[in-house]
């Protein structure tokens, strides 16, 4: 499939986009750069510096709200995507309401009983709604351990063991490859498998 | 009986099983969990009453911080 083609097909989609930290604004600007129609991002924080050694935003934006700041960086890279930023804090009735006409869902919260809430709402509540969840990938090293598993309409990126803790954090690399891996998961299923 | 669990094939030595059961069986003690048996979600509270039988695929999934 030339890139003419896959542009067609990612243009019709909209993809959403929970949590604007290391995993979604990483997932959000490669799906942007692919030409992805449409983005709804959300996070209701703002940036902080040490943020910055993983996430898509740059020094002068510390202080800004997350979801508008990724909203503007993503237009400088493709102006084309729509993109609906929310300066909100997710919950199992809001999640309904703006993810609901999403093709699929990137999990990118930072917190372990926030992905575990939206991966409830998301199976329980929004059945055959694709959810694509990043788990495990703090500290540096060990590449390979990170993997996508599908069970389902769950896609889970991550080595599934790596929790963020003050020795172990999260680190540009590692967050990377797996929001990445998210995002080509997304490709994934909006393409089909790439034999 | 024979199940799958986390897409591996497992045999555990009882002949009736509940999910509270399999937790302490595999000394999985992690507090959040997702648990699903057949593609369906099991509630935190249903887990001493859940039963699993013979051949079902049941996924644990283990959450942890970090994104």
């Amino acid at each position: 499939m030339n890139f003419e083609k896959i542009r067609s097909i990612l243009k019709t989609k909209t993809i959403g986009i929970a949590g604007c930290g290391g995993l979604g604004s990483n997932c959000a600007v490669a799906l942007a750069r692919v030409g992805i129609g449409k983005l709804i991002i959300c996070d209701f924080d703002i940036i902080v510096e040490s943020n910055l050694n993983r996430q898509y935003f740059f020094y002068d934006q510390i202080g800004q709200k997350k979801a508008h700041a990724l909203k503007e960086n993503i237009h400088r890279i493709n102006p084309a995507v729509t993109i609906e930023a929310h300066d909100i804090k997710l919950d199992p009735e809001n999640i309904i309401e703006l993810f609901s006409g999403c093709d699929i869902i990137v999990e990118a919260f930072d917190r372990a009983d926030m992905k575990k809430m939206i991966i409830e709402t998301v199976l329980n509540k929004m059945p055959d709604l694709p959810l694509v969840s990043g788990i495990g990938l703090s500290g540096w090293g060990n590449s390979n351990a990170i993997q996508m598993k599908q069970s389902g309409d769950l896609y889970i990126c991550g080595d599934g063991i790596s929790e963020a803790t003050e020795d172990n954090p999260p680190l540009a690399p590692r967050v990377g490859i797996a929001a990445n891996m998210q995002a080509n998961t997304v490709l994934e299923i909006l393409l089909g498998k790439n034999i | 009986m024979n199940i799958t669990l986390n897409n591996s094939q497992e045999v555990i030595d009882k002949e009736t099983l509940t999910v509270a059961e399999l937790l302490q069986i595999k000394n999985f003690t992690f507090k959040l969990l997702i648990i699903k048996i057949n593609d369906k979600v099991v509630k935190q509270q249903e887990y001493a009453n859940a039963e699993i039988k013979e051949g079902d695929d049941v996924i644990v999934l283990h959450l942890i911080s970090g994104g």
